[in-house]
């Protein structure tokens, strides 16, 4: 098992039980480029401190004659690399976390891909490590991958770092090769802020330096892989910080009880303390700290526990529990740096989930204000962040988030952004600080609402939202619309794409970010206009489905109806009113919907036209109907 | 003061129980009676406290289980006042479907991973705990707490979704799940220390006693009932064993050991040389078998 103990006697069971509990606890990843050993080096690691099964000992070795890399030795990397296509082509995809404890410490260590299209999943081990083990080949040296990874771990807040140049045994055990390469990563990674850098020369392999001191390398003076981790100084525990608690759940199991669960993200809290509730100002006392071992007197960092209150506030998940002295940010706008995940490109403007421990709502990126090159960190400027892309951008979110920076707190200062229609994780954010702006402009509170103004009109305000192709005969039903509505007394107004292009959109074009922004003013002024009790027609290509869910969520139940103008690309293409698709098919229009950017259909439109075979009357007829019937 | 090892894991575990339970609107915990089991319902109740877990257990019964873990499920059940579903994949009984009949492979796919993906569809469950631990295996080493699965059960172990922090991203369709392991960095030791500690019960046949043995493939097999067919050459034995994993008694193979208290299955534990897994002929098959199970929606 992961302690070897050969012989306990029962009456210092209990002692030795103890003793093991109370060991720190150190929890590491290795990371590095492709096929620089890290797999090998964890492998290595096991089965020099005596940790692995014999069972598996037997396993391991045959299935190093199967698909082993390592000629007619054991192949190490195979204990770790689990997965059936990570056998094949021998390569790690996603993290494999270990457990271990030698005689001074516990550890779990996440040995992370190399590859550049599996950064994500470097990423989610490092987010939870106080150390990192970079590995180089000697042969190689510092390449774009050791770059990244020692950035991403410095971004995630990782203090430490080993610099592990292995096999070291392919160049001769060269003192000028360690010697050269240790120089040139102090020099690069020396502004990333770690407290510690240990460069060590090793033979993953061969095992050397790794728990034993190698007889190859009689230069090196300095520890194994092993004393390093058990020795190097841990920031441990700041209990000074100020107590913070995100609300998990509110238990209640009969009238007489109300708690707040959660996990204690920083500091100390006691029975009789002041706490105050982040999002409503709202303070009260600590009554009771309540676990199923009994009631505390105090809890403190890492402790999941129930708050019960001396007040009855209304508190729920999502909110925070706080020092009132040392209170954590209040706010629905600030700026992060934000690691992108996805395939798909992150684009200002466009909606995501925004979500931090507890915490859940809408947000969007309002700016890129710049993205970070991994090689000379250099701030360049970019309209969008790519798979695997590292950049600085304005937040904002529906309803104000309670938050700390995230290097003051690492638990508060965190979020994860959520695609809307897929619900992937697609990037991860590590707030800096809150803008200004958001705390100075309050929402303004007027007596005069949507109900009265619609009330005056005597109508139902809404808003039409006919979506499709570029000629598939969306402006021209608008207008039919608007005709018949008009008649029959209703006040309406009729948002086109093409016409708001001449004015209040004037500066955007037809780039996949640009039609996303183009996409969120209209929603944003049909919002308005609906506030006033207006019936407004959208007549908008709208090509993505993730923008006309942003724009579904502005409004109320009932008030957004999706209306699919359904008429087939070869249709349009046909028709082509303005010369458009004629002028995309010769090359001579980018980014034109359905030709050379896509159209993604509605799923569950309200109303769906299927326009072939009917005339534009007919169709705003049927809508006009909808309308009546609600 | 700092947290200790064990308070640190418990802690963790809580944090996770509280997580699904606020954000998924059909929770379920699947119960296999064995001592992950045991530890995650002690967790699941310590998490609520003073409320109860806001979720059903589920145990998907092949019809094959000792004895003794049905009950030790029923007392547990009835002891802690919980809502316990049973669900038996009725037509795998129908066509006699068995591991002395069909394989240990066939039958585990059937009663086992079909089982289960029937109770989650008929309940419409979108989120289910599971005991298992990375260190049980290698596939498992690389799954995530919070395990995506799809309108199938499937499990892509190429396109998992990331896991940064403790901010997990509960967020299904409808018709997906997700599969929650409050226990992924435990392990087995931990897990028994855990027992001794918080005094936990368990299934009496953890622990060493005289039990009827077939040797069979290089296994011990426990004689439960009248359907264990005893071949001609093969001969019943009372024999000091205890099991270190408890499934389905024809697959579960019996170590020898005379530790009879949980104390001196921890002594047992910090001198093992062989992995709790050796016992269970289903993990037995290749090197990929446990993972190709997961991906069919296999726990």
């Amino acid at each position: 098992m992961a302690v070897l103990a050969s012989s306990i006697a029962t009456d210092t069971l209990q002692d030795y039980l103890a003793e093991q509990e109370e060991k720190p606890l150190l929890r590491f990843i290795t990371c590095g480029s492709v096929d620089d050993g890290k797999s090998t080096l964890i492998g290595r690691l096991l089965y020099d401190t005596k940790l692995i099964f014999d069972d598996q000992l037997a396993t391991l070795e045959r299935d190093s004659a199967r698909h082993g890399t390592a000629g007619e030795t054991i192949d190490f990397a195979l204990l770790l690399d689990g997965l059936e296509a990570e056998r094949e082509q021998g390569i790690t995809i996603d993290v494999a976390y270990r457990y271990f404890a030698t005689g001074e410490r516990r550890f779990i260590v996440a040995d992370s891909p190399g590859h550049e299209e599996y950064t994500r999943n470097m990423a989610t081990g490092a987010s939870t490590a106080d150390l990192a083990v970079l590995l180089v080949d000697a042969r190689q040296g510092i390449l774009r991958q050791t770059r990244r990874h020692a950035f991403i771990a410095s971004l995630l807040g990782i203090r430490n770092i080993v610099l592990a140049v292995n096999k070291i045994d392919l160049v001769g055990y060269d003192e000028a090769v360690f010697g050269k390469i240790a120089e040139e990563f102090r020099a690069f990674a020396g502004g990333l802020g770690f407290a510690t850098i240990a460069p060590i020369p090793i033979s993953a392999r061969h095992g050397d330096n790794v728990t034993a001191n190698s007889a190859h390398m009689p230069w090196y003076a300095g520890p194994t892989l092993l004393g390093h981790l058990e020795t190097v100084p841990l920031a441990g525990q700041d209990l000074g910080r100020p107590f913070r608690l995100p609300v998990q759940l509110v238990t209640r199991p009969d009238q007489d009880f109300r708690g707040f669960a959660g996990q204690v993200a920083s500091g100390r809290i006691a029975v009789g303390n002041d706490i105050v509730v982040a999002k409503s100002g709202r303070t009260s006392k600590v009554k009771a700290i309540v676990t199923a071992d009994g009631d505390l007197q105090a809890a403190s960092e890492g402790q999941a526990v129930t708050i019960v209150l001396e007040d009855e506030i209304d508190i729920s998940r999502g909110d925070m529990l706080a020092a009132p002295g040392d209170r954590p940010q209040l706010a629905d706008q600030f700026m992060a740096h934000l690691v992108w995940f996805s395939a798909e490109p992150m684009m200002p403007g466009r909606s995501y989930i925004l979500r931090t421990e507890t915490d859940s709502m809408s947000a969007t990126v309002t700016a890129l204000k710049y993205q970070i090159d991994i090689n000379s960190f250099s701030h360049e400027a970019a309209k969008s962040l790519h798979m695997n892309e590292i950049g600085v951008c304005n937040i904002a979110t529906q309803s104000p988030v309670a938050f700390d920076s995230y290097k003051d707190n690492r638990t508060t200062g965190n979020f994860v952004l959520i695609d809307r229609l897929t619900n992937a994780t697609v990037g991860a954010g590590m707030i800096d600080h809150p803008l200004r702006r958001a705390t100075n402009v309050q929402w303004q509170a007027l007596d005069i609402d949507q109900n009265a103004r619609a009330g005056l009109k005597h109508q139902k305000p809404a808003v039409l939202w006919l979506t499709g192709y570029s000629g598939a005969g969306k402006s021209t039903i608008a207008n039919m619309l608007e005709k018949l509505l008009h008649a029959s007394g209703r006040h309406t107004y009729v948002l086109d794409g093409d016409n708001v292009r001449h004015g209040l959109n004037r500066d955007l074009g037809f780039t996949p970010e640009d039609r996303v922004e183009n996409i969120r003013r209209i929603a944003e002024v049909a919002r308005l206009m609906t506030q006033a009790g207006l019936i407004v027609i959208v007549s908008a290509i709208s090509p993505f489905r993730s923008e006309r869910r942003m724009a579904r969520d502005l409004f109320a139940d009932g008030e957004f109806i999706e209306v699919f103008v359904d008429t087939s690309l070869e249709e349009c293409a046909r028709r082509d009113p303005k010369g458009l698709y004629r002028k995309a098919m010769a090359g001579e229009l980018e980014n034109f919907t359905g030709i050379s950017s896509p159209y993604e259909q509605p799923e569950e439109p309200e109303i769906h036209l299927k326009t072939a075979g009917h005339d534009p009357g007919e169709l705003a007829t049927q809508i006009a109907e909808y309308l009546g019937k609600r | 003061m700092s947290l200790t090892h064990l308070q640190r894991l418990e802690a963790e575990a809580i944090h996770i129980f509280r997580e699904v339970a606020a954000t998924s609107s059909r929770p379920v915990m699947l119960y296999s009676i064995g001592k992950d089991s045991s530890v995650m319902l002690h967790l699941a109740r310590k998490a609520f406290y003073p409320a109860k877990p806001p979720f059903p257990l589920l145990h998907v019964d092949t019809t094959w289980k000792f004895r003794e873990m049905i009950a030790f499920r029923d007392r547990t059940v009835s002891d802690l006042g919980l809502e316990l579903i049973v669900h038996v994949n009725l037509d795998g009984l129908e066509q006699n479907i068995g591991p002395f009949s069909h394989g240990s492979s066939i039958h585990t796919h059937v009663m086992k991973t079909l089982g289960l993906r029937q109770a989650l569809d008929k309940y419409g469950f979108d989120a289910a705990f599971g005991g298992a631990r990375r260190d049980e295996e290698k596939s498992r080493a690389k799954e995530r707490i919070f395990s995506f699965r799809n309108a199938q059960h499937a499990w892509d172990p190429k396109n998992q979704r990331p896991e940064m922090w403790k901010t997990y991203n509960t967020r299904v369709a409808s018709g997906e799940s997700i599969r929650v392991f409050p226990l992924s960095n435990w392990t087995e030791l931990d897990i028994w220390q855990y027992i001794l500690k918080e005094d936990i019960p368990i299934v009496p046949l953890y622990f060493a006693d005289k039990r009827p043995i077939v040797e069979r493939d290089g296994m011990m097999i426990m004689v439960d009932d009248e359907r264990m067919q005893i071949a001609q050459g093969e001969k019943v034995e009372d024999r000091l064993v205890r099991f270190r994993t408890l499934g389905c008694y024809p697959l579960t193979g019996a170590i020898e050991s005379d530790a009879t208290t949980v104390p001196d299955i921890v002594r047992e534990m910090l001198t093992a040389r062989t992995s709790e897994r050796q016992g269970r002929l289903i993990d037995k098959d290749e090197a990929g078998s446990m993972e190709k199970k997961k991906r069919e929606g296999y726990f």
